[in-house]
């Protein structure tokens, strides 16, 4: 996994939580800053393609692991 | 991306009613979206300082039910509040956010609610039953955001 700068554990959080700690965590981050995303939500995937689409973060890896799912989202 | 505006009317009053709006509302806010929420008749419930929202199965022949149940005792006294405990218990085991979280998230996101007058009178309400930082208006407040609103939705 490629490095990121901050970490949120979203796990066991039901949409629409996961977006929502998202939004906060990138609020405090730096333009450019990664936050890497954990999650249970299988929402979530399809979600944070839609956030990152809106919003204009970029969504740099999106994968599932040991069943969850990994995010890196780059403050944009 | 951003520039966009959700206007929502929230009319129920019952614990799962209330999760549209605030969910919608908050994930709108949270994609760049200024969003206003309408509470009008029951909807003024989502206002209120204390929420004390319940879920009924009567009149409401979709809900899934543990045990089938003949409606006649779906209508005990106590059914209502067992099966609001259960649905509160079934949201918190599957990590779903409660209503005072959500409406929350709203506040700081800076979703804009607004209490319809005409209901708050019908209903003997007072300002001091509701949270603070609420506005007070009628439909023609309501249109001046919508009618700039991109999105418009009716719960």
């Amino acid at each position: 996994m490629a490095d990121f700068d901050q970490e949120l554990d979203a796990s066991g959080l039901n949409c629409p939580l996961p977006i929502l700690r998202a939004k906060k965590a990138l609020t405090a981050l730096n333009e450019g800053q990664v936050l890497h995303i954990i999650a249970t939500d299988p929402g979530a995937v399809k979600d944070f393609e839609a956030f990152a689409k809106q919003t204009g973060n970029e969504l740099v890896e999106s994968r599932e692991e040991g069943g969850k799912f990994h995010f890196l989202m780059k403050k944009h | 991306m951003s520039g966009k505006k959700l206007a929502i009317i929230a009319t129920k009053g019952s614990l799962d009613w209330a999760y549209p709006p605030l969910i919608l509302g908050s994930t709108a806010a949270a994609l760049g979206y200024e969003v206003e929420i309408f509470c009008t008749f029951y909807g003024l419930q989502l206002l209120r300082k204390k929420m004390d929202l319940k879920v009924t199965s009567l009149g409401n022949p979709g809900m899934p039910m543990p045990v089938p149940m003949p409606v006649l005792l779906q209508a005990l006294p106590g059914m209502q509040s067992m099966m609001t405990m259960m649905m509160k218990q079934k949201m918190k085991s599957k990590g779903v956010a409660s209503l005072e979280e959500l409406r929350e998230l709203c506040i700081e996101a800076e979703v804009k609610l607004v209490a319809c007058q005409m209901t708050v009178d019908l209903f003997d309400f007072d300002t001091s039953d509701f949270i603070d930082g609420i506005e007070y208006g009628g439909a023609a407040t309501f249109f001046e955001f919508a009618g700039e609103s991109d999105i418009t939705l009716f719960v």
